[in-house]
């Protein structure tokens, strides 16, 4: 806002050459321009009228304008209340984990005393390159009841018989949990560029303070890094709000074992995609939008208490 | 606190030690985090080259065995190891079973005479030999038609590289270098898509694309992504703007517009970054299994590997055999590029990352 109304004047009488620099610029920004308005910002309109109508594909002439309807079908709506429970529970358990996982790795291999430290930064990415449906194939047979390593390791060292992973509804979110530690090299790798550029002086510092490895960890090394971790957790949240592919594969989109896998985005799909019910799908589409909106301001809310921002930036 | 550097020790044959042993077993750890990482491919390899009855088979192997049978008189005996009285446990062919003592003929010596052993045969460990079967991988090829998938994915993702390059190229270079009054503002607003859910355009885009007669066919996969993204936007920009300004106001001197400046000095001095949006994209189209999956409902002739293999998957959840081969052939040229180029793509992500 403030940029608009400082450069605005400025856009009258303005030299032949600066409106050349601007025509050409305005030239280079109108892919984006174009698709911003095509593709996000007029969608975005049309789902939100759409979220108040019956709108069908299969009778678009039966299109009717219900008003509040489909927002007071989401109260009473049992299916959605499971679908919300599933995801939140999923991100109470693979938000942290997708965090802490990655960052041990990143402090591993940023470690000098680690040997052929490029080797493990490299095979511990490699498997966020590995498509999705591959990757819960395998997976699929690393946690298979009876024949998974999983659990022959869990019998192998606790002598007791592993969770029924995919088929059990109290396991099968800590499964697809599992499952995402291979997508945590992206992460890894923002936090080690993080790790890397905290200055070696502040280390020093502290150490001729008397400070061991912990202090210095939790009084230098997190405070340093917290923007990205913040940038992370972010990403995390939405990420978790959005997650699909791994629950549509694993039970074809029915959202088994008994609906515990029936995500939010999942059960969007198949209100939107299956029953054809685009009218409530699109209102669905509008709530997940303002609630990741919601959490993600409060999150830069609570940024100035825990995110520290080293003067000097950009 | 107070205990200041009284004495810094040389590098003493004591402090070398400290420090090996200190990588020997932060090393060992790492190696050991990494095998529990990387464990899943070696169940993938291992598992493609079992055959169903192998993996079946109630001993199961870790390595693709099979038990070991041995011709006597015309029949196929099972070899089994038996333990000796003696102590010893010799590899010996099941003669004639019998509830409590069975007679065994020595393969090593099968004119000697059967030797009787007294104990339940069924409690002794068949012989297993490592046999490897190759039949998963043409088997898997064929059922799931693997040619026709990797052509349309090929179709698919190189078609929207070409498109999200071309585009996501001038838009960068037109956030790094002009002055637009509000650019700041729209540099805003392209940062924030990152956050917007895709759930919140699907449904009006699916049925635009829809009423234009596009259900059904590539182009809502390929279409969207000539109108640049904003990670791609976000890296390229931060990269041009590392290039000196004087390159291009030399160029301009020289009477080049702003587009021959673009081509002739800012692309050639990008290619890691323009090389990281690429395979960055390239990846994604790989991977992408949504807008395929709403899109091409229905028209499995032009499905791509992700939806083709989900498939596959549902049909053969019988036999992991064939999935894990189908597995290894859908990874096998993502994880290969990735190895020849990861140079390039690892310092790309690191420029993205940081700077947010």
């Amino acid at each position: 806002m403030a940029a608009i109304s400082r450069s605005a004047p400025q856009t009258r009488g303005l030299s032949p050459l600066r409106r050349r620099e601007i025509n050409w610029g305005l030239l280079f920004l109108s892919p984006w321009i174009i698709g911003f308005i095509a593709f996000t910002a007029l969608p975005m309109i049309a789902s939100l009228v759409m979220s108040f109508t019956n709108y069908n594909p299969i009778q678009p002439g039966a299109t009717r304008f219900l008003g509040l309807d489909n927002y007071q079908r989401l109260v009473t709506d049992p299916q959605l209340l499971n679908a919300i429970g599933v995801t939140l529970r999923f991100a109470l358990i693979s938000v942290p984990l997708s965090i802490l996982l990655p960052l041990g790795l990143a402090l591993l291999v940023n470690s000098e005393r680690l040997f052929g430290k490029n080797v493990f930064r490299t095979l511990f990415y490699m498997p966020y390159m590995i498509p999705v449906v591959a990757g819960v194939m395998v997976w699929g047979g690393i946690l298979n009841s009876e024949s998974g390593w999983l659990n022959r390791l869990i019998e192998a060292l606790f002598g007791i018989q592993g969770p029924r992973w995919y088929q059990d509804e109290n396991w099968v979110l800590p499964a697809l949990s599992i499952m995402g530690f291979w997508g945590v090299g992206n992460t890894m790798l923002t936090l080690l560029a993080g790790l890397q550029n905290v200055p070696t002086e502040l280390y020093e510092a502290a150490k001729v303070d008397g400070a061991g490895p912990v202090t210095s960890f939790f009084n230098i090394t997190v405070p340093m890094i917290s923007p990205v971790v913040f940038y992370n957790l972010v990403l995390a949240i939405i990420g978790a709000f959005q997650y699909f592919t791994q629950a549509y594969i694993i039970s074809n989109g029915r959202g088994d074992p008994n609906g515990a896998t029936m995500f939010y985005s999942l059960y969007l799909y198949k209100t939107a995609f299956g029953f054809l019910d685009m009218g409530y799908g699109a209102t669905l589409a509008w709530i997940m939008f303002v609630v990741v909106l919601i959490l993600t301001i409060v999150l830069f809310q609570t940024q100035n208490r825990w995110v520290y921002y080293g003067g000097g930036n950009d | 606190m107070a205990t200041l550097t009284a004495t810094r020790p040389l590098a003493t044959p004591n402090r070398q030690l400290r420090h090996f042993t200190a990588t020997a077993s932060i090393t060992l750890f790492g190696l050991l985090v990494l095998l529990a990482f990387l464990a899943p491919l070696g169940y993938m390899t291992l598992t493609s080259f079992k055959t169903l009855q192998q993996i079946q088979d109630p001993n199961s192997q870790f390595l693709p065995s099979s038990p070991v049978n041995f011709n006597y008189e015309g029949k196929d005996l099972p070899l089994l190891q038996v333990p000796l009285p003696d102590g010893s446990v010799r590899e010996l062919a099941l003669f004639k079973p019998g509830r409590e003592a069975s007679v065994f003929v020595d393969p090593a010596n099968p004119t000697a005479a059967p030797l009787e052993w007294t104990g339940r045969w069924r409690t002794l460990e068949p012989v297993y030999r490592f046999a490897p079967t190759l039949d998963n991988f043409p088997t898997a090829w064929n059922q799931i038609n693997f040619g026709l998938l990797f052509r349309n994915t090929f179709i698919i993702a190189i078609s929207g590289t070409i498109g999200t390059l071309l585009s996501s190229i001038a838009v960068a270079y037109g956030f790094s270098r002009f002055r637009i009054p509000g650019i700041n503002v729209i540099f805003l607003v392209l940062m924030a898509t990152i956050i917007l859910p895709s759930q919140v355009t699907l449904i009006p885009t699916y049925v635009f694309f829809r009423t234009i007669g596009w259900g059904g066919t590539w182009w809502p996969l390929i279409i969207p992504h000539f109108f640049a993204n904003a990670y791609n936007v976000f890296l390229l920009r931060q990269y041009f703007k590392g290039i000196p300004r004087d390159m291009d106001e030399a160029a301009m001197m020289d009477g080049a517009n702003p587009l021959q400046t673009l081509i002739q000095v800012i692309i050639p001095q990008s290619w890691p970054a323009l090389t990281a949006v690429a395979m960055f994209h390239f990846f994604f189209a790989w991977n992408d299994f949504f807008t395929p999956l709403v899109y091409l409902q229905g028209r499995e002739d032009l499905y791509p590997i992700s939806v083709g293999l989900t498939q596959f998957n549902n049909v053969f959840s019988t036999q992991p055999g064939l999935l894990m081969a189908a597995a290894i052939m859908a990874i096998a040229l993502p994880v290969v590029i990735f190895f020849l180029a990861q140079r390039v793509f690892m310092q790309g992500i690191v420029i993205t990352g940081v700077d947010k």
